[in-house]
């Protein structure tokens, strides 16, 4: 049913991914589909890493982490944008789609008050893509 | 290895100092109830500006006098310094084009530009001084036609035009490119290179060591969190009395409040807007937009106006400039008070006020550019841009007065009206009206423009130099911006916190004087370590 699934990742907050990370890996065992990390940096020093060469390592090592925990394999992909305060969701849709992935699974929050001002990155993505998702909370 | 720890190997083995920090992006913030902020630089600053703003709202005349007095102070017994600081940055932008320190890539010997020179030339002018283009592109040169600088009233005919043009563009061009180069470029090479966070204090991590993420950094983030925030807000004040000025005269509507308050709120929702859209939906592409609508007035002006004139005058008066500079940039012997003090001094004091924002904006869409390319394109495109377009509308107003005998832009002139001067001028051309509304459109994308970068950054000072805010914070400080220009509007404090920005330019200059030493410590540590595992 599902070839490619994408999973976006928050390297901030890994710790909130686990639960993600163990169903894409079910569901992808399930379909035989392969995994895809996504996780959006900018050219600035962030919190996760100095430049965007040392996010893109942290990266790696966390989906090889991912891989050996789940025992299938997870590709990661950095994208590079200007303002992710802003664009993290459309940076997101526009890397799932190019990817061709066809199904998110997506980590979440229990909404809040925020949520009514501000959509979730779930919400975004689950209301303006035409990907099929799946939000884990 | 990751290059940048290539470097640092190559630094240790060699012992040079490759000026990276431990100190990791946002490890002094705090989060709580949904923000993400730097302690104590957000707190503090947002308790000054309150303080601040409080005490000129309650006692207008005290603050009046007060911070008129540091004014008049700072510009007439600091015109030596304030031209010394701006004269020294040209100059050393001038000697990093030159010497090998310019061939280092900010990010590295790997990373490429993310903005083609159109749109990073079209967001470094909107974002930094553009705003005055449709201000003072007919007033200024008009000024110095009427009040000839350098004690010159006797000069006739074509040479009191050229000094006219020239001490106009000697304020718009290439000296405040070279401040906001300078700290643009400190805070992109200790950022992109170094790993530091993008924040002021980092330029001086150098010279001040890991002691700068304490108190001496905190003050000086503090310092140009106020600055900006000053520096903004009154300039939103004085744009909105100024927009409505021009609205006003169009429509014969009365220049009251109401219309103020509505123009400041009118800006401050499309700034929102573009907040929501980010950089590249939002400020890239109004700046673009600008840029379009700049050049079709121009091109109307230059085709309708005088176009042998202007297309030669562009030319003369740019030669004119070089031949002006040496007087003009020299304070010594001076008796021309009226344009040293109340223009020259006034205008550096004001660049090196904004040069915290207008520096970390430029750093901010600069990465993947050699040190060189940044500071010829941030020297020449803007400057160029400002010596036609004040060609254009300055060759063009002098004529209709010397030539044709026109009286009304030089009454508006020496009225100082700067508000009405454009429009004004715009009445000698046929489609007047709607000129005349595509330059209150230029005036108040310009604004939004200023506001939505001026947002991004304070937001970014106030949270320790992190990217990743939630965009609530930005948000916030679009809205406080808008009602901080709306009180001081209503209540009569612009001039106060103006001379209050302005202040503030005093202790930023000797920052910046300190971030050329750190600066080219930094970038000649990096040379040398470049230099065994090549620059690519």
């Amino acid at each position: 049913m599902y070839q490619r699934i994408g999973v976006p990742v928050d390297l901030e907050h890994p710790e909130t991914l686990a639960k993600a990370m163990a169903t894409a890996s079910t569901l992808a065992s399930a379909f035989g589909a392969s995994l895809h990390l996504v996780a959006v940096t900018s050219p600035s020093p962030g919190a996760v890493a100095r430049n965007p060469q040392a996010f893109a390592e942290r990266l790696t090592a966390y989906a090889d982490e991912c891989s050996a925990r789940h025992g299938v394999i997870f590709t990661p992909h950095v994208r590079v944008c200007d303002d992710p305060a802003v664009e993290l969701d459309r940076t997101l849709s526009a890397a799932f789609h190019q990817l061709e992935v066809d199904l998110l699974v997506v980590a979440s929050h229990v909404p809040g008050l925020r949520d009514y001002v501000f959509a979730s990155n779930a919400g975004w993505l689950a209301s303006h893509t035409d990907l099929s998702v799946f939000v884990v909370r | 290895m990751l290059h940048s720890e290539k470097i640092s190997a190559i630094a240790r083995a060699e012992g040079v100092a490759d000026y990276t920090s431990d100190h990791r992006v946002g490890e002094d913030n705090i989060r709580a109830f949904g923000l993400d902020v730097h302690n104590p630089v957000f707190a503090v600053s947002g308790t000054t500006i309150v303080v601040f703003v409080a005490f000129a709202l309650s006692y207008p005349e005290l603050a009046a006098e007060l911070f008129g007095q540091w004014r008049i102070a700072l510009t007439t017994r600091l015109d030596w310094f304030f031209m010394a600081v701006a004269n020294f940055a040209l100059l050393f932008c001038l000697y990093l084009v030159v010497s090998p320190l310019g061939s280092i890539r900010l990010g590295g010997p790997q990373a490429r530009p993310r903005y083609g020179y159109p749109s990073w030339v079209a967001m470094l002018f909107a974002a930094g001084i553009g705003i005055g283009i449709m201000f003072y592109g007919v007033l200024e040169p008009m000024s110095h036609a009427l009040t000839p600088p350098l004690s010159s009233e006797g000069i006739t005919g074509g040479a009191r035009r050229e000094l006219a043009m020239a001490s106009t563009i000697y304020h718009w061009a290439f000296h405040p490119w070279a401040i906001y180069s300078l700290v643009g470029l400190s805070l992109a090479f200790f950022s992109f290179n170094k790993g530091l966070p993008l924040v002021i204090r980092s330029a001086l991590y150098p010279l001040f060591g890991d002691r700068i993420w304490g108190w001496p950094g905190h003050m000086i983030d503090v310092l140009a969190v106020l600055a900006t925030l000053f520096g903004l807000a009154t300039s939103l004040g004085f744009g909105a009395e100024q927009a409505s000025g021009g609205i006003a005269y169009l429509f014969g509507l009365p220049n009251e409040n109401w219309l103020r308050v509505a123009v400041i709120a009118f800006i401050t929702a499309i700034a929102l807007i573009s907040i929501l859209r980010g950089l590249d939906g939002g400020i890239k592409r109004l700046s673009e937009l600008n840029m379009l609508a700049a050049g079709v007035l121009g091109a109307y002006i230059l085709v309708l106006g005088p176009t042998g004139d202007i297309l030669g005058g562009f030319f003369q008066y740019g030669a004119a400039y070089v031949r002006y500079l040496p007087e003009l940039s020299n304070w010594v012997g001076r008796e021309d008070n009226y344009y040293m003090h109340d223009w020259t001094t006034f205008y550096w004091a004001w660049w090196i006020a904004f040069s915290p924002f207008v520096g970390m904006f430029i750093a901010r869409i600069s990465s993947g550019r050699t040190v060189r390319e940044f500071v010829v394109a941030a020297l020449l495109a803007p400057s160029a841009i400002f010596v036609l377009w004040m060609t254009i509308f300055g060759e063009t107003a002098m004529d209709q007065y010397f030539l044709e005998g026109l009286q009304e832009v030089a009454a508006t002139v020496r009225e100082f009206q700067p508000e009405l001067t454009l429009f004004v001028f715009l009445e000698e051309f046929p489609l007047t009206l709607a000129t005349s509304l595509l330059g209150v459109v230029l005036v108040i994308i310009f604004f939004v423009t200023s506001m939505d970068s001026g947002s991004l950054i304070v937001d970014t000072m106030t949270a320790g130099g992190k990217i990743e805010t939630p965009v609530g914070q930005r948000i916030f400080w679009c809205i406080f911006l808008g009602l901080l220009g709306v009180s001081l509007m209503l209540g009569g404090g612009l001039s106060s916190l103006q001379a209050l920005a302005l202040a503030s330019a005093f202790p930023f200059a000797a920052i910046m004087l300190l971030m050329v030493v750190s600066l080219h410590r930094g970038l000649r540590a990096e040379l040398k370590l470049l230099d065994p595992v090549g620059r690519a």
